[in-house]
């Protein structure tokens, strides 16, 4: 790590060097990880339960049935068995990847998820990207500059961005570029005259190895509005962010050595400085994934993007509670995984967490 | 600072401290400014409001703002597709936003300090099990948590207002016990304690007051983002139900006609922005005056 005064190196304060506490750290992560998880599954579970009415008579929706159809249904689905009987036989499901099946299609909520996800795995990660490539150098610019007009209106758009409610950009958007300009169409993935096979499941990687001629720029055409829709919040955040904690570095004493060694101003900012402002930077990075998949619900559904966030929302219209039961369990673990990642990579990049 | 201490004889009290802090952010006050506008706005709305927000004219469908071509001055933004007045109905729901907002901080103000209180003080296995049942509400993204739930207790403002103020809760939580566990070993409270104070006295009057100030600016923060998550709601046809005049509901009113009638669709936005941007000026300008690690600046 660079500069000194504020981090130690990781031998000072190490006994053991190499993997170990890093190790062990991971497992600290994961341990806490599991009560979290069962928690998270009781909460999907008891879900349906808490519903007015019973899953046979959801399923059945209007139709008026038999009594004795019915209990020969909740026979069949073994909704007669004691509540715990059924958790943990919901739980033994989950560790073999039984998610459920949707009531309206009878596909297993895993299938769709693993269908639907690289879409709003595209779109996140292309949000992500632009976020990071314009929040962070606009943070570090405004405050190098800090208090000058640059600073200010940088910080007015970010503070309007952060005040953003994303489903109204993304409808001024869509009346601007495509219905005033008619720059980009208003809903989808791709154009419908393109077709071939998924392969990664990426429409811009995949529109490029098909080789089809206008493809990977009409996936693009689509991808830009709900990127920037998406971004929005998160860029916000990263600019605001990434100036308050380049602020805080910039008054350090090793700054100010790096600066009276005569180093360029560029190199004083752009390594000594930005390396350290970066550690909390990269938090917030992390943090953004939770908002950022709040986010897609809200986008996916303005631009109809077929990915997990407008499936979330379709099936909680349609009542078709299976899915929103397995979605909402897929959707937390995966958030969890994603944190610990992060959590993971924060041990890397500051060892002084680490014990 | 040395300007004030020459003026002021006596010490200052803490609002005259605050204010001086406070009102040194000119986006801070602006922010003020305009959330007393609003909040009077939506206090007076029946005296402010040229219309009822209700009544539907079936002369004047979707006519454009009164400055464009084919408006009406009464209309000074127009109407909707079955002809009531935008400003009036934007009027009156800035009551349905501040009240939302008003509601869910203090629902989760009031019960956050309260377990963030418990788990802070007593530690242990009480504080273990109450940060596993944060955590696992935080492993939802807020936004489809609160849309779940509201499809459970059923869709409507109330019910809105309820899962919103839920999915906050953890933060407040989160905030109340990292301030109190900061606070319960140092010397003060320690002094309280053999001094033979009971454990409520030191929750509640020795160490919360002085957790209050990050506490402060979350709750400003968490006002404006139920504002918005509030609208989100409604914009997804969970919140408040037409024809409530809320902003979101009328959002959501309004997309059909988003290729012909762009009125309909931006000013409930705008009405949304500006409340949500005043009041993230004053929870930056809370910050400020709050923090005593920035006032050195």
């Amino acid at each position: 790590m660079a500069g000194g005064s504020k981090t130690f190196g990781p031998s000072v304060f190490q006994r053991k060097k190499g993997l170990a506490p890093m190790l062990r750290f991971i497992f600290g992560r994961l341990a806490v990880l599991i009560p979290t998880f069962l928690g998270v599954s009781l909460i999907a579970f008891s879900f349906i339960r808490l519903l007015p009415g019973d899953p046979v008579m959801l399923m059945s929706g209007e139709r008026v049935m038999a009594p004795e159809r019915h209990t020969e249904l909740m026979h069949q689905l073994g909704l007669d068995r004691p509540m715990y009987v059924q958790y943990f036989d919901y739980l033994g499901g989950l560790v073999t990847g039984d998610f459920g099946s949707s009531i309206v299609t009878k596909r297993p909520v895993l299938d769709d998820f693993m269908n639907l996800f690289p879409a709003t795995l595209e779109l996140s990660l292309c949000a992500i990207i632009v976020a990071v490539l314009l929040g962070i150098p606009a943070g570090v610019i405004a405050a190098v500059k800090r208090g000058t007009w640059l600073d200010q209106s940088l910080m007015g758009v970010a503070l309007v961005g952060y005040s953003m409610p994303i489903f109204w950009w993304g409808l001024l958007l869509i009346i601007f570029f495509s219905g005033y300009l008619g720059w980009t169409p208003v809903s989808g993935r791709i154009s419908m005259m393109y077709f071939f096979p998924q392969v990664t499941g990426f429409m811009l990687i995949d529109s490029l190895i098909s080789g089809q001629a206008g493809a990977f720029k009409s996936a693009v055409s689509y991808l830009i509005l709900p990127t920037v829709v998406l971004a929005t919040i998160p860029l916000a955040v990263i600019a605001r962010q990434t100036r308050s904690a380049m602020l805080e570095v910039l008054g350090e004493d090793y700054v100010r050595t790096a600066r009276s060694k005569g180093l360029s101003p560029f190199r004083v900012i752009g390594v000594h400085a930005l390396r350290n402002a970066l550690i909390p930077v990269i938090t917030t990075i992390g943090l953004q994934v939770g908002v950022l998949l709040a986010g897609a619900i809200l986008t996916e559904t303005i631009f109809s993007w077929p990915g997990i966030g407008k499936w979330m929302v379709d099936s909680v219209f349609k009542r078709d509670y299976q899915v929103v039961q397995g979605g909402l369990m897929l959707i937390a673990a995966m958030i969890m995984i994603i944190n610990l990642i992060v959590d993971v990579l924060y041990g890397f990049i500051n060892p002084r967490i680490r014990h | 600072m040395a300007v004030a201490e020459i003026k002021t004889t006596k010490p200052q009290t803490g609002f005259a401290e605050f204010w001086f802090y406070f009102s040194r952010n000119k986006g801070a006050v602006m922010g003020l400014v305009v959330f007393l506008i609003i909040l009077f706005v939506a206090v007076f709305a029946a005296f402010v409001a040229p219309h009822s927000p209700s009544v539907q004219n079936r002369d004047v469908l979707l006519l454009p703002p009164g400055w464009t071509q084919g408006g009406q001055w009464t209309y000074l933004l127009g109407t909707d597709a079955v002809g009531r007045d935008i400003l009036s109905r934007l009027i009156y729901g800035a009551r349905f936003s501040l009240f939302i907002g008003l509601v869910v901080v203090t629902l989760s103000v009031i019960s956050g300090v309260l377990v963030g209180l418990i788990a802070g003080y007593f530690r242990g296995r009480t504080d273990t099990i109450i940060m596993r049942v944060m955590d696992i509400i935080l492993a939802f993204p807020s936004l489809l948590l609160a849309l779940v739930l509201v499809a459970v207790l059923g869709p409507g403002l109330v019910n809105a207002m309820i899962a919103i103020s839920l999915v906050n809760l953890p933060h407040f939580v989160r905030l109340t016990r990292a301030a109190v566990m900061s606070e319960r070993t140092k010397d003060y409270v320690i002094a309280s304690r053999v001094a033979g104070a009971g454990t409520m006295r030191l929750m509640f009057l020795t160490i919360l007051p002085n957790c209050l100030a990050p506490l402060i600016v979350q709750a400003t923060l968490a006002f404006s983002a139920a504002i918005l998550d509030a609208a989100a709601l409604g914009f997804l046809g969970m919140g408040a139900q037409p024809p409530t005049p809320e902003w979101g509901t009328m959002l959501a009113e309004a997309r059909e006609f988003i290729q012909r009638a762009w009125w309909v669709v931006t000013f409930p936005g705008v009405a949304i922005l500006v409340t949500v941007i005043a009041i993230n000026l004053m929870g930056d300008g809370l910050r400020d005056a709050l923090d005593p690690k920035l006032k050195r600046s």
